[in-house]
């Protein structure tokens, strides 16, 4: 895909900045025109950087606030196989979290900065998050439905024309593949279990199909941003393309499960060769995403409040390096 | 800015004896000591190496991306450097 | 340059996630073509499904003593586990996440290890043993028990921990039980690590500021009165011994007062603490006499499973 002068050059430049500016900006062309990768020390459109910073700063984020669901049921999980499980799944999402913060890094922003914007409300994550996990069929659910949209979102992205976000994206998908392989087994494992465990696979499933459907986000003919991230070879698939894939493996899945999608309008469309689903509540996702689904508030609340218990922690480390590297001076 | 942030390390894993240590990703820590506990929790712990190294990463010089292309120009175009270049002693044998 | 060198590793079939082994194998590779900072693998270590399969083919089993003992250090790890899980999504930085869940995730195998084997005197599994028994029947120590508490009271517990276990499984590790010796051997050289990083914790709260000394003096305070119990001996630990089997607690004391006081002097924490002086707690959990706290643990950990009896998971 070939983009050219998909920014055009500020005019209150002088001769030499503007001669180099749209040196960069033919650099940057060709680079993007050759699907190579754009490196962090590149000169590179601010609207890309903005594009790319919003981006990853929102993955990290969803990756640091989707622990928080999981890890509800760290303590409780019913087998010390499955605790072992999910604590190393959760601890992989802190670690996601961190790659990706790194790969913003490298754009000019600092982690610090994101996670105040984030703190501050300022900043958003996926929406999905905001949901309760109130069963322990939830960490199956989260799992299948959830990782797996997140991945099949993610895997294109391993090609994003970002170096950084794209090999933080790798590394990502690679440490992942568990994490929808548990989640699938805890339904499997639910559904061939008592009546009260299928039931409690089923309600988990029924509550997380559309919000997971929903992570693409919205349709393409409502998302202005997709164009532009794809001519920068930044995104590779349309949302609405990726979700209809993502319809099309659940719905085969699904029946290993020996559950049912709550969506009876799935079917493939001979004409478009496309997965096609039911409507999905856009109003209700636009709820959330403003703040009004069931556990926004306590999902921040909950990161300020490990974000303010830690500071002493990190003001300690960061004085006593201080204080070694002033002794080792003098020494 | 925030004096009490951690500064930024770049971390480099060798993933087995033999082989070079490998840019890996980064992360944020107090000091070196931290630095190198921090990547052995955050980089391997998949068995992904023997060994790490932490750096500072305002440490590292690099060279200047708007440079590039007469930077690496040199080389281009030397293919006598290359064993490929010499193809009349194709076939022989050992060689 | 046409292609950026990873295309055609990353560009994987998009049905095709769910399996580490597909396609990304060498991406990331830089400089030479095998180097790779993220080939990851499984490793080879015991696995307490290891210890499973082994009591099931018959190949090991437990008398009652052994059994008993290895409840003790399968409880103490497990209520551990339980504890540091805890924290992860709350810690100081996520760095930290990560660290306290590795350590938790190690305490976590050597739990399931120690229980499974011992069960095999019983004929329980580990999960029998952890959601299943009462408060009365847990061998856990008091110290294990304590709550998480801030950073500085969970660095000093860990402290305490992991000096004490690294000198038993050091000693463990040549038991004349094979079973107990692997699980010791592999756990050792998780518990150094253990060690290591509270030291280094330590080492920087004391020396911090003024806020976090005073922290990291208030919580060894608070749980430097459980040490005792750790090294008490009782005539079940006699009787492994004798057959060395198992290891005299108090054997470890010498050891485990050295190396704790080296790094706390270290800190410069030794006379404002004055360990001596604080008051050591009767103890009682190898006898199921515990503190107030593990009833509440207990609650939240076993709720899930009790609901559904026999079920599986």
């Amino acid at each position: 895909m070939a983009s050219q002068n998909l920014q055009s050059v500020p005019p209150e430049l002088s001769p030499d900045e503007r001669e180099r500016e749209q040196a960069g900006q033919a650099y940057f062309d060709r680079i993007i025109s050759e699907d190579s990768r754009i490196e962090p020390r590149d000169w590179m459109p601010e609207a890309y950087r903005k594009t790319l910073l919003r981006q990853i700063s929102q993955h990290a984020h969803s990756e640091i606030i989707g622990m928080q669901p999981e890890a509800n049921w760290i303590t409780r999980a019913p087998s010390l196989k499955r605790k072992a499980i999910l604590m190393a799944k959760v601890q992989d999402e802190a670690g996601h979290g961190l790659y990706l913060y790194s790969a913003a890094e490298t754009l000019g922003q600092s982690r610090d900065k994101m996670m105040d914007d984030l703190i501050a409300g300022k900043a958003r994550y996926s929406s999905i998050f905001n949901y309760p996990a109130i069963s322990w069929a939830d960490m199956g659910a989260i799992g299948w439905l959830v990782d797996g949209a997140a991945i099949c979102n993610q895997v294109p992205l391993c090609r994003a024309s970002y170096g950084p976000y794209g090999r933080a994206m790798v590394r990502i998908c690679k440490e992942e593949s568990f994490h929808q392989r548990q989640g699938f087994e805890i339904l499997l494992e639910l559904s061939n279990g008592t009546e009260a465990q299928k039931q409690m696979a089923q309600d988990a499933v029924n509550r997380w199909y559309a919000p997971a459907l929903m992570m693409f986000g919205p349709p393409d003919d409502d998302s202005p941003n997709s164009k532009q991230s794809m001519a920068w070879n930044i995104k590779r698939f349309s949302n609405d393309e990726l979700r209809s894939r993502f319809v099309g493996m659940m719905v085969e899945q699904v029946k290993v499960l020996g559950l049912t999608l709550p969506d009876d309008q799935v079917r493939f469309n001979e004409e478009t060769k496309k997965w096609e689903h039911g409507p999905l509540d856009w109003n209700e996702f636009k709820d959330v995403l403003a703040g009004r689904g069931p556990c926004n508030a306590q999902r921040l609340e909950r990161r300020r409040e490990a974000h303010d218990d830690g500071a002493w922690v990190r003001e300690a480390a960061a004085e006593y390096a201080r204080k070694q590297a002033e002794k080792e001076y003098a020494a | 800015m925030n004096t009490n942030a951690w500064p930024l390390w770049e971390v480099f894993v060798r993933s087995s004896r033999g082989l070079s240590h490998v840019h890996a990703g980064s992360l944020h820590a107090p000091d070196a000591a931290m630095a190198l506990r921090n990547a052995r929790d955050l980089y391997t712990r998949r068995n992904e190496g023997v060994s790490i190294w932490v750096v500072p990463a305002d440490a590292i010089s690099s060279s200047d991306p708007d440079s590039k292309g007469s930077f690496f120009e040199s080389p281009q175009g030397k293919d006598y450097r290359h064993a490929t270049y010499y193809t009349k002693s194709e076939g022989v044998k050992h060689l | 340059m046409t292609a950026p060198e990873n295309a055609a590793e990353t560009d994987f079939a998009i049905e095709g996630h769910g399996d580490i082994s597909v396609g990304v194998s060498g991406a990331g590779a830089s400089g030479d073509g095998s180097a790779s900072a993220t080939r990851i693998t499984p490793g080879n270590a015991l696995r307490p499904e290891d210890i499973a399969l082994e009591i099931r083919r018959g190949q090991v089993k437990p008398n009652e003593d052994i059994g008993e003992y290895a409840l003790r250090l399968g409880d103490d790890a497990l209520i551990l586990a339980q504890r540091l899980g805890h924290w992860i999504s709350r810690a100081p930085e996520l760095e930290e996440d990560v660290a306290l869940g590795n350590i938790a995730l190690d305490q976590l195998g050597h739990a399931r290890s120690f229980l499974t084997y011992a069960g095999a005197a019983w004929g329980k599994s580990e999960d029998d043993l952890a959601y299943f028994r009462r408060e009365h029947e847990f061998r856990s120590a008091h110290l294990f028990e304590q709550p998480n508490g801030d950073f500085a009271v969970t660095i000093a517990r860990q402290f305490i921990v992991s000096h004490y276990q690294f000198e038993l499984y050091k000693r463990l590790s040549g038991s004349a039980d094979e079973t107990l010796a692997a699980i010791a051997a592999k756990a050792l050289k998780e518990v150094d690590y253990h060690r290591d990083h509270s030291a280094q914790w330590v080492l920087r709260l004391a020396g911090g500021t003024e806020e976090s000394r005073r922290r990291m003096v208030r919580a060894f305070k608070l749980v430097w009165p459980y040490v005792d119990e750790l090294f008490e001996d009782d005539s079940l630990t006699e009787r492994l011994a004798e057959s060395n089997t198992g290891v005299l607690p108090s054997s470890l004391r010498a050891e485990f007062d050295q190396l704790t006081g080296e790094i706390l002097a270290e800190a410069g924490l030794e006379q404002e603490l004055n360990l001596a002086g604080i008051p050591q707690s009767l103890g009682g959990g190898r006898r199921g006499k515990h503190s107030e706290h593990l009833g509440y643990l207990l609650a939240e950990m076993q709720v899930l499973a009790r609901e559904h009896p026999g079920a599986s998971w």
